[in-house]
């Protein structure tokens, strides 16, 4: 089970949070022309990546926010968790 | 009866205190403090079992948690167990074992005939042999397969036990209390580090309590002794026996199963049979020791033949000889220290050592008790069926290549030693990679992935004085990084016999012309033979021939066989033993109770229940209740001898004509405030927002980015910047969680706060042509006229001094209501609302009168929004804005979303009206069409319709827009049923919604 620090509420068992996806994926604007294949790739597509990866959790059983945390897929290493309004650097 | 192979003095047994137990029907008597095999073997039983393929007699081969063999069927206080280690259970009064993997006895075994047709039954026998005819499987191969090759039974009875979690966050843990353990929890103690110390078995001091070593001049084992009670007085360390660590997972969290009860006759009153501990530590220190590995030779698997350090552990611990006539095999010292043991006890061992001129100061001690030492012997084969009686020996030539001629010797045990491989489960579930260390020929921990450490025997330090050295010093060290303290331990003065280098000797080669069974996989049956084949056969991947021959797959997890199987590998393969490289650990390190897993989580305790305020009313009223999540809601309320058909369509019936009431407190609300909550309300259904005025409701469509249905309900705009969302009762959590997400990420610049709120208020609708009626009375001073409170309109009311939401709104179709007062008020309002409603004949009503009025009404719910359909396919489309943009839109003018012949909802009617349509049923054109049949689509929901007394269902039906007035038919093979049905308007009752305006 991981541990993962909420930059909110401190070092929490993964049991509190629920996973979100990709952190990078980013929503097109309200009213946007958009093609389908833009489209699609923002709703479908997203890379199985192996390695670091910055993904959304939502601290479910906490303060309920949605954070940003750094994860390396293969080896569950966590470097770095960001607020919901903080930028990945 | 008398303990013939108890020694008259000696062991750490309690000898004042007898414990009778029965072991395959037959009375015997132990000492408290004994193991299961401990009193066995006392009582010179060594028959146990029978082997798992071949059917061969079994004995025992350890002492501990490595014992291949000793597995029994445990009855215990009415209860019965598979899977017991007779050397890890502790004798309790009144204990009953039986033998598994025989039939009818363990003397007498019918499976036995595998073992003389064992020339049939090479490796991936299975595999070969059943595969064929295809037809066999399921009927013949595998139920014969299963019964011949089980390891005991599993009651099928409710366990009566509780088992316990609990949670633990550590400085250090530290798994095992041999030396490593004690010192190393120690010095981390002494630096005020918070520490959890954890031994598998019931004693603490692993190998100290064995061993002949002084350290500060006090033995092993009182050393150890002293060290715990000091240990156990400190406040910042816990201590734990019976406590075995089995799994190392991510993020430095470990998980222990704590065996609270099982060494007790029965479960004391409000204790746990087990806990299982999940403990985060900040650093672990592995401390599990070694376990003493086999050599491999002729019939190695015959009883009495064990490891040298178990029969020295017999004696030590127990006050048990495992034989009178001993003979110890060796490629080490070890052996030796067994051998000065019986020695001491009066009984005469013969050491066969595999090294020309070994010469150590242990060696020597033997030498000085005249103890028989044969250099460069080996055994080549034990004799006897079900005992050891006797073993051919030879003489082996340096190169170990020839053996000389084969004599034969009377003996009754065969103690082997074939080195020492540490126990590095633990660190290798960690992610450690773990290296061959070519000194003792065995994998030790290498590079860390986690907090870990592996210290003593486990890290391939097999002196005391080296192990107590590190051990000390990594306590002291990651404890004062954690607390800032260095408090130094003095370190005491260690005295042991030096021993010398080991023979990298684990095979004794076949004499010529006899096929002998030497078995590398004492529980699985796995011979050298069977590897051999592997390979030929082209087997290379040792992950491969693991599986293939099921070498190391038992439930010992190979803890004696791994090495020496890829020892074979590598010299047929003719590589280094690194190059082949060892099988995965993975958790659990020994097998754990499937109840200690699930621990409290059973029964109605498996998930949180959760009730209405008005409950106990349902209760007293003869409800019956149905699962709707994790809510506990009426589904009927039972008058006499009705049935759930009969009363729900009663309840439904009475909605229609009069008034009825139902508890709709689950449904999830959601309150909603800030400037900017209009317009997050307008980017989240698919209508449009912004417009709606103070004190009004509207109806609500929510999409997922794909265009499908999320969910659908009512809010209420109750003041300028504070909204009331109400969800279905499922999809509660997904939706606060959605417009989380959008509000946390996606608008952060919106100004608005959502928050749950279904617990505080408790809901009761109030459905029916008389519902106004019941109104009139609950709220006398409010204006409840068609004009003052229109459809969809909202008021707050007085409810008898009670502040009240009151909301017209319907799911019936009927003229209805919905009203909410805070939690603690619910059973209050609802007795209001049926003294009110008597004279109207009010009735309350459970969902599956609910349904039916929804279902008849064409009103969709969680079975037609189910996670496959759009708005369209539940003609909802009206309730798209084309005007502005929402969550989802885009995907909505997907070609597949737009195709005309799309899926839509419709009606269903039988065409006698006579026969119920069962849900999920399919709709074809043709019920004879050769199959499979065309599908068309598919029963969403049905009901008995109360309006028109006759069955109706709702359907997802391909082109539905279309088919109207079709004839198709329902087909549920499941149910055997083909139907002639009618297709008609999804909405049966009341078509242009006139009973809710009304
Ligand atoms: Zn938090």
């Amino acid at each position: 089970m991981l541990h993962i620090k909420c930059p909110h509420c401190g070092m929490r068992s993964q049991n509190e949070f629920s996973y979100g996806g990709d952190a990078t994926v980013k929503r097109p604007e309200l009213g946007e022309e958009i093609s389908d294949h833009d489209w699609d790739n923002f709703v479908y597509n997203r890379k199985s990546l192996r390695g670091r990866h910055w993904e959304l959790w939502q601290h479910l059983s906490g303060c309920r926010q949605w954070i940003k945390v750094e994860r390396d897929t293969a080896t569950h290493e966590i470097f770095k968790t960001l607020k919901a309004n903080e930028d990945i650097s | 009866m008398t303990q013939s192979f108890r020694l008259e003095t000696g062991g750490l047994i309690n000898r004042d205190k007898t414990i009778s137990f029965k072991f395959n029907g037959k009375n015997y008597f132990g000492y408290e403090g004994d193991t299961l095999a401990s009193a066995l073997i006392a009582n010179g039983v060594h028959l146990i079992g029978r082997s798992f393929k071949y059917h061969r007699p079994r004995g025992f081969f350890g002492a501990g948690v490595d014992e291949p063999y000793a597995i029994v069927q445990l009855y215990r206080n009415g209860e019965t167990e598979p899977n017991i280690k007779a050397t890890e259970q502790e004798l309790f009064e009144g204990l009953e074992a039986k033998s598994v993997n025989c039939w009818p006895s363990v003397n007498f075994d019918v499976g036995a005939i595998n073992n003389f047709l064992k020339i049939f039954l090479p490796a991936g026998f299975y595999y070969k042999t059943f595969m064929w005819p295809k037809s066999f499987w399921y009927k013949i191969y595998e139920p014969f397969i299963r019964k011949a090759a089980g390891l005991g039974t599993a009651s099928i009875k409710h366990d009566k036990e509780r088992y316990e979690h609990k949670y633990e966050y550590c400085d250090l843990l530290i798994t095992g209390s041999g030396p490593s353990g004690l010192a190393s929890a120690y010095s981390a103690a002494k630096n005020g580090a918070k520490v959890i110390l954890a031994e598998d078995k019931s004693r603490f001091g692993g190998t100290l309590l064995t061993s002949d070593v002084n350290i500060g001049n006090q033995s092993g084992k009182e050393w150890a002794d002293s060290i715990v009670s000091e240990l156990k007085e400190m406040s910042n360390v816990t201590i734990k026996n019976r406590s075995q660590v089995f799994g190392y997972y991510d993020h430095n969290m470990l998980v222990m199963s704590e065996r609270i009860s099982d060494h007790l006759p029965k479960t004391k009153k409000y204790h746990p049979k087990q806990r299982l501990w999940y403990i985060r530590a900040k650093e672990v220190l592995i401390s599990s020791g070694s376990i003493e590995r086999p050599i491999v030779f002729g019939n190695n698997d015959t009883p009495g033949v064990m490891l040298s350090s178990a029969a020295k552990e017999y004696m030590k611990v127990y006050g048990v000889l495992v034989g009178k006539k001993p003979l110890v095999f060796t490629n080490n010292d070890s052996g030796y220290e067994t051998a000065i043991e019986f020695k001491k006890n009066g009984v005469d061992p013969i050491i066969l050592d595999t090294r020309k001129e070994p010469q150590s100061e242990i060696i020597e001690e033997a030498k000085n008790m005249n103890i028989d030492i044969k250099n460069s012997y080996v055994v080549v084969a034990a004799q006897g069926y079900k005992k050891v009686k006797s073993a051919d020996i030879a003489k082996i030539s340096d190169d170990k290549e020839e053996l000389g001629s084969v004599e034969n010797i009377k003996c009754d045990c065969i103690c082997v030693s074939g080195f020492w491989t540490p126990t590095i489960h633990l660190a290798s579930q960690s992610g450690n990679k773990t290296k061959f260390n070519e000194e003792i020929d065995a994998f030790v921990p290498g590079t860390s992935k986690q907090n870990e450490k592996t210290l003593g025997a486990a890290n391939g330090i097999y002196t005391l004085e080296e192990t107590l050295k590190d051990s000390f010093e990594k306590g002291n060290q990651l404890s004062k990084e954690i607390t800032n303290n260095d408090n130094k331990v003095s370190f005491p003065n260690v005295v042991e016999k030096k021993s010398t280098v080991h023979d990298k000797f684990w095979c004794v080669p076949l004499p010529k012309g006899k096929n002998y069974k030497r078995f590398l996989d004492f529980q699985n049956d796995v011979a050298v033979s069977d590897i051999e084949i592997a390979l030929k056969e082209g087997y290379r991947s040792i992950e491969h021939v693991k599986r293939y021959t099921t070498l190391g797959m038992a439930t010992d997890q190979g803890k004696t066989s791994n090495l020496n199987g890829l020892q074979l590998v590598s010299k047929i393969e003719n590589k280094v033993v690194p190059a082949v490289g060892h099988t995965t650990f993975r958790p659990p390190y020994s097998p754990v109770s499937i109840g200690a897993i699930v621990g409290r989580e059973v029964g109605k305790h498996s998930k949180p229940t959760r009730k209405s305020p008005m409950h106990s009313w349902h209760e007293k009223n003869n409800a019956v209740f149905v699962d709707a999540g994790v809510w506990l809601r009426p589904r009927y309320y039972k008058r006499g001898d009705e049935n759930l058909f009969e009363a729900s369509k009663r309840e439904a019936k009475n909605v229609r004509t009069n008034v009825g009431v139902c508890d709709v407190t689950t449904l999830g609300k959601i309150d909603i405030k800030g400037p900017d909550a209009a317009e997050l309300l307008n980017r989240v259904y698919t209508n449009a927002w912004l417009k709606l005025p103070v004190g009004k409701a509207r109806y609500g469509v929510m999409l997922r980015e794909d265009g499908i249905v999320m969910d659908d309900g009512t809010t209420t705009r109750i003041s300028e910047n504070h909204y009331h969302m109400t969800t279905t009762t499922a999809q509660a959590a997904n939706v606060l969680s959605h417009l989380e997400y959008y509000l946390q990420l996606v608008w952060p610049e919106l100004n608005v706060n959502v928050v749950s709120t279904t617990e505080q208020w408790a809901g009761a609708a109030i459905a029916g042509p008389k519902s106004r009626e019941v109104l009139k009375k609950l709220f006398p001073n409010s204006d409840v006229t068609n004009e003052g409170l229109p459809f969809m309109g909202y008021m707050e009311g007085d409810l008898f001094g009670v502040k009240a939401k009151i909301f017209r709104i319907s799911f019936s179709g009927e003229l209805a209501y919905e009203v909410n007062v805070e939690s603690d008020y619910g059973y209050f309002m609802w007795e209001k609302i049926i003294e009110a409603g008597e004279e109207f004949g009010i009735q309350p009503y459970g969902t599956e009168a609910l349904s039916t009025l929804r279902i008849e009404m064409g009103h969709v719910a969680g079975s037609e929004l189910d996670g496959r359909t759009i708005p369209y396919d539940n003609s909802l489309e009206g309730l798209i804005s084309k005007k502005k943009d929402f969550i989802g839109k885009r995907s909505l003018s997907r070609k597949a979303f737009a195709a005309e012949d799309r899926q839509k909802i419709v009606g269903v009617v039988p065409l006698d009206k006579k026969t119920s349509i069962p849900e999920g049923s399919h709709l074809v054109k043709d019920s004879n069409a050769p199959l499979p049949n065309p599908k068309l689509g598919y029963i969403s929901a049905s009901c008995w319709s109360v309006e028109h007394d006759n069955p109706f269902s709702l359907a997802i039906l391909k082109d539905g827009k279309n088919m109207i007035g079709e004839k198709l038919f329902v087909m549920s093979p499941l149910k055997n049923k083909v139907i002639p049905v009618e297709i008609v308007s999804s909405h049966y009752v009341d078509p242009k919604g006139e009973r809710v305006r009304s």
